[in-house]
């Protein structure tokens, strides 16, 4: 195992200062060490949590938590912002919710659209992940029991660095028609998220990591971010036992569709991130049930694992808040409220797998509201 | 508008790499815009096409593919010719020879190569694309039916831009640990590739054309391509055009590919390459892919599996592949007739079972799957 001090280092290398100062380490909340202070606080015994519905589903699928919430008195109060990312000018409400979730370190949030054409402004779903340096991004795509897809006894974890490479947002026009978009790759970003893919394989006890690349066109970039992976494995977790290995991204396409079973941890650098994810969503039902989460050092923050805004079925009542649910439940894990998460997310796979209500993308004719509903009435 | 020339040699000295000043073809040269074949027949009726058999299996494949030509009286002359890598001016080149039967054909028909081990190797296939300019990647994948995967009912096409994007070359490390990697995107290689997407589209009977992209997080980058497949889309009215992100193209193309049969994909460089061999990885790998890659020079068609040395010269060799190429090289060439006819012997073949090869979970040899594909074509 690494000592502390050697992470903190790097850590602190990517941090303010200020930030840095006191480091006494007590608890570790995924492969991050944290100070007690920094970690949420609890006030008339509860937790405040910032909400971002998000566009698309966002609102209903965010409704359908906050009323299972608040059925099982759950101790989480929610400071909501409705950002959006289709009007203009939402810039300040955007800054109120940034600053909320700097104030609360804990957020539940759908994904904020992000206009295509050039005029438009920068994705903001982009800015939190940077400005909160929430750089670790964990999918996990796992077979749902009792709703077979085309795939069996998938289960894997992908772990996507979230704060550089391909969205890095440097782009310029050097001569008209002409245009670079830089892909910055850095060994400190490339150590942390490979320390961190290891550390969520220790902890679930997973016995592989397989890092994702191209390192064969782009030699010193996606090097760099293969070479620290290779080089963490070897020097910092060689005694786990834990395998890595090396795998090229067109090819992992490949095998992902065709023999999902053979990945366990997943890690790399951002873009392949959203393929893999997306993918792996596809294998095990869509992006409906697919959760995820963000973790930095000091912020956490919980989104749909598919990061879709899902425009085409906005305000019909058809989303599925399974994937949204599933979130938050992983957001109560890590405030410590363990037993409302496992009875929460254990009533969410019983009733998919009872199968009576299921919402229209796994092949039911059930609403949002129905699938509240059911699932509270399970929960009381 | 900003005038070509200048922007082409802007374009040149931005490379990493020496070519020739590019001559693209667009609407407004003379030369055919989509590189369509305008190769002649001979004086005995046959059209040239140089053959590049390769490493490995490559040599018993090639031998398949010729025997089913001869015997469905495909009017093809075959000109085979070796790219082992010399050393010339202490740089590996591919002989001059093989350089000049391509230009001259402007078609050829290439197996797997080994790319040699070592240091200093540009790999073969780099440097055919830059000796021809080949320029589009085409990749259909067609679920082959009596091999069963995960998926039924594939039928995708996809073209994938070939000499920049995200495979420029371009990269430095600024200082110690942070290394910057550029996607470079011009106007003028966006609109090739589009071009020929939508000129595929319609020689192929597939009425829509989708650009795939992430324009929303690369704006100025993807939104470049963007552009440049809208203008495009203007030039061919009765293609229908939209556009998807690739995370979404992802997303549905694993749940159910079966919504892509209408429509040809075209995108940058590095979405194709992962985008087409999650494809292939539909209807089972890449030993069933056929691949084309269109130049404004000549176009190469070749199977893009391995040389698979393990079983070299062993007669074990599926050459499915690598007749599928050719049956697109024969499409490139206008000869569709005879493409459907070898295509329906082949997949026949496959879809009856009796004679295929190990790979397909057959007991066969190349020679059976040859031999009854032969007798089908009689």
């Amino acid at each position: 195992m690494i000592s502390a001090p050697l992470r903190s280092s790097v850590g602190s290398a990517l941090r303010s200062a200020a930030a840095s100062s006191k480091r006494a380490t007590v608890s570790r909340s995924m492969a991050t060490l944290v100070d007690e202070k920094r970690l949420p606080a609890k006030f008339g015994g509860k937790y405040t949590v910032t909400l971002v519905p998000g566009d698309g589903i966002g609102k209903e699928v965010a409704d359908s938590v906050k009323e299972i919430f608040e059925a099982l008195k759950v101790p989480v109060q929610w400071e909501q912002y409705d950002v959006s990312g289709e009007t203009v000018g939402g810039d300040d409400l955007f800054q109120q919710a940034m600053e909320s979730l700097k104030r609360n370190k804990v957020g539940l949030k759908g994904i904020l659209y992000t206009p295509i054409d050039q005029t438009g402004h920068n994705s903001w779903n982009v800015a939190m992940r940077q400005q909160l340096d929430i750089y670790a991004s964990v999918v996990v795509c796992k077979s749902l029991p009792g709703f077979p897809t085309r795939h069996d006894n998938v289960d894997f974890a992908i772990i996507r660095e979230n704060t550089e490479g391909e969205y890095s947002g440097l782009e310029h026009q050097s001569y008209p028609g002409v245009v670079e978009s830089l892909k910055v790759s850095t060994r400190a970003k490339a150590e942390r998220i490979a320390r961190f893919a290891f550390d969520f394989a220790v902890k679930n006890n997973r016995k592989k990591v397989t890092c994702v690349h191209k390192a064969n066109i782009m030699k010193l970039g996606d090097g760099l971010f293969l070479n620290t992976c290779r080089r963490v494995a070897e020097q910092e977790y060689g005694h786990t036992g834990i395998k890595f290995e090396a795998m090229i991204v067109d090819n992992t396409a490949m095998q992902l569709v065709s023999r999902p079973q053979q990945f366990d941890v997943m890690v790399m650098p951002n873009l392949y991130g959203t393929i893999c994810a997306n993918i792996g969503s596809a294998l095990v039902g869509g992006p409906g049930i697919t959760p995820g989460c963000n973790f930095g050092r000091e912020y956490a923050l919980f989104e749909p694992g598919c990061r879709h805004v899902g425009k085409d079925i906005m305000g019909t009542n058809k989303a599925n808040p399974t994937a949204l649910i599933l979130s938050s439940t992983m957001m109560l894990r890590h405030l410590g409220l363990e037993s409302q998460a496992n009875l929460i997310a254990g009533a969410t796979y019983d009733l998919v797998k009872e199968g009576k209500i299921r919402t229209a993308d796994l092949g039911g004719s059930a609403t949002t509201t129905d699938f509240t509903k059911g699932l509270i009435q399970r929960l009381l | 508008m900003f005038s070509r020339s200048a922007s082409r040699s802007v374009v040149s000295s931005l490379r990493s790499f020496q070519t020739p000043i590019r001559h693209y073809n667009s609407a407004f040269q003379s030369s055919p815009p989509t590189s369509t074949f305008a190769g002649k027949k001979g004086e005995d009726g046959n059209y040239t096409v140089t053959l590049i058999p390769g490493d490995g299996i490559g040599p018993e494949i090639a031998q398949s593919v010729k025997e089913i030509f001869a015997a469905a009286k495909a009017p093809i002359k075959w000109e085979e010719v070796d790219v082992t890598p010399i050393l010339k001016d202490g740089k590996t080149v591919i002989p001059d020879k093989a350089i000049v039967s391509i230009k001259k054909n402007t078609v050829a028909l290439k197996g797997p190569l080994a790319t040699p081990i070592g240091k200093g190797h540009v790999s073969l296939n780099l440097t055919l694309r830059r000796t021809f300019s080949l320029f589009a990647n085409v990749r259909p994948c067609v679920s082959i039916q009596g091999y069963k995967t995960a998926y039924d009912n594939v039928n995708t096409v996809l073209i994938r831009e070939n000499t920049e994007g995200e495979y420029s070359g371009i990269e430095h490390e600024i200082v110690d640990g942070v290394v910057q990697s550029i996607k470079l995107i011009t106007r003028e290689a966006s609109e090739r590739v589009a071009r020929y997407a939508f000129h595929y589209a319609s020689e192929n009977g597939r009425d829509k054309v989708t650009a795939v992209h992430k324009a929303n997080i690369m704006k100025m980058s993807d939104g470049m391509f963007l552009t440049a497949c809208r203008a495009v889309a203007k030039e061919y009215p009765k293609i229908s055009y939209d556009e998807d992100l690739l995370d979404r193209v992802c997303l549905r193309i694993a749940t159910d590919p079966t919504p892509f049969a209408d429509r040809v994909m075209v995108m940058p460089n590095l979405y194709g390459d992962i985008l087409s061999d999650l494809s292939a990885g539909l209807i089972g790998g890449l030993g069933l892919t056929p691949s084309g890659n269109i130049g404004r020079d000549a176009s190469i068609f070749e199977a893009v599996h391995g040389s698979a040395p393990d079983i070299e010269g062993k007669g074990l060799a599926n050459p499915t592949a690598l007749l599928l190429s050719s049956l697109m090289m024969l499409r490139h060439m206008g000869l569709f007739e005879l493409a459907d006819k070898i295509e329906k012997a082949a997949l026949s073949t496959i879809a009856e079972g009796k004679a295929i090869t190990r790979d397909l979970g057959g007991k066969s040899g190349t020679r059976e799957y040859t031999d009854a594909i032969l007798a089908k074509l009689k």
